[in-house]
């Protein structure tokens, strides 16, 4: 638990995100386009950061469901942005566990004719290290 | 009059069309894009952990070198816009993260963000100006018109092709990269941005007011979960068909990828580069 405070803490200060500030209005997850492929909602993962949660969020599907649209930190009221939370939650697990969203292999497998170049490069760099 | 230009991987490659015609209208309204010396991709994602460094150096030699040559940086793609844009405001920003790059990369001075970085839709509206591209966009449809009536009338003689642009109902699709967050960005109303809309009317198009133009198309995620991403492009192409659009316009190949995978709702999906490139009458 001790080492799960730690990381918690890290969490919030590489993603400068400050969970206290939330008034769960939820219009984070309104807002979001992924929130119906998400087991943990963006709303959600401040609430779990909040009372220390971690495992949780670090097994959740959501972080590979985000889109990294920013649309829930640019609507949060408050200032929380839970996408990045969403997102510094992810580079822990990779930092912490290698590869976890997709391997290469997947990824090269999935590859057409018509895949642009960016999507591959955004793709390794949300999954893997 | 010079700016620095950096293209990015998938205009070198997927998105060529894109990349062509944004040097060569640029060329047509005076303006040079001059390409950074080796630069590298940008990696498409803005890492947005502060001690995230590493992935962050590719752009910030780019950057310094548009700063050093005293030019402003063009890009055309969405994420490398996002990404540099980003990146050179956490330079601007200062504080440990700026200096822990500059001594890895043993900068002799210190770069501190100097860099503009601009949109080519910025490049357009505050460097060229709107108002110019309509007189150029005028200019080509005479000297269209004017050749039309060179050529016999028989039926013998090529036909002009006709202007794509003039009058065509246009639906700009904005995306996520280029407007938010706003408060880095700060390219344009995230919630009611007007620069697409004002870059089609200056090319004598008819912009489409629809309300899923600013949301997400699925982004990188469609290579994995393809029918969540299918679903969000169809949502977007219906809201821009519901209001009457015959063509939807992109600055990201990516978007452009999505958007046509979604073959439900048959709407051309096109570059904003191409249709300015059109009406600018270059046979590109
Ligand atoms: S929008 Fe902001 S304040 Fe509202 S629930 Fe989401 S994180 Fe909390
Ligand atoms: S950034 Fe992620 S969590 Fe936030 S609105 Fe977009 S998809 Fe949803």
């Amino acid at each position: 638990m001790s080492s799960n405070i730690e990381t918690i803490n890290i969490i919030k200060e590489i993603s400068g995100v400050n969970p206290l500030r939330c008034m769960k209005c939820g219009k984070c997850t309104a807002s979001c386009m992924a929130y119906d492929e998400m087991d943990i909602k963006p709303h959600q993962f401040v609430s779990y950061i909040e009372r220390g949660d971690l495992e949780s969020l670090m097994l959740s599907e959501s972080l590979y469901k985000c889109l990294g649209c920013f649309a829930c930190v640019e609507r949060c009221p408050r200032n929380v942005q839970p996408g990045k939370l969403i997102d510094a939650v992810r580079q822990t697990v990779i930092r912490q566990r290698g590869a976890e969203g997709m391997t290469t292999e997947e990824i090269r497998q999935l590859i057409t004719q018509e895949v642009p170049q960016q999507l591959l490069v955004s793709a390794f760099r949300r999954n893997r290290r | 009059m010079k700016y620095s230009y950096f293209p990015g991987c998938t205009l070198k490659y997927k998105a060529k069309e894109l990349d062509i015609c944004a040097r060569e209208s640029a060329k047509a309204l005076g303006c040079e894009l001059e390409e950074i010396e080796e630069w590298q991709c940008c990696g498409g994602v803005y890492t947005m952990q502060k001690d995230e460094l590493a992935t962050k150096l590719a752009s910030v030699r780019a950057l310094m070198e548009a700063a050093q040559k005293g030019q402003a940086l063009v890009t055309v793609c969405s994420a490398c816009h996002h990404v540099l844009k980003r990146v050179n405001l956490m330079m601007r920003e200062g504080g440990p993260e700026c200096d822990r790059i500059n001594n890895y990369m043993n900068n002799e001075i210190p770069y501190r963000g100097e860099a503009k970085v601009i949109h080519y839709l910025e490049f357009l509206r505050d460097e060229v100006g709107f108002d110019k591209i309509k007189e150029a966009v005028e200019k080509a449809q005479t000297a269209r018109k004017a050749k039309d009536q060179e050529d016999p009338a028989d039926g013998t003689a090529q036909k002009v092709k006709t202007e794509p642009v003039k009058d065509v109902k246009t639906a700009p699709y904005y995306g996520c990269l280029l407007l938010r967050p706003s408060a880095q960005m700060a390219f344009d109303d995230p919630e009611n941005p007007s620069i697409m809309e004002d870059f089609i009317e200056a090319i004598g198009g008819k912009p489409v007011y629809y309300p899923y133009r600013n949301e997400c198309c699925g982004a990188y995620t469609s290579i994995k979960n393809k029918d969540h991403a299918l679903r969000l492009s169809w949502e977007i192409k219906d809201s821009a068909a519901g209001f009457g659009a015959e063509k939807i316009i992109t600055a990201c190949p990516l978007c452009m990828y999505n958007l046509k995978q979604e073959k439900e709702i048959e709407i051309p999906v096109i570059y904003f580069t191409r249709i300015l490139a059109d009406a600018l009458g270059l046979e590109i």
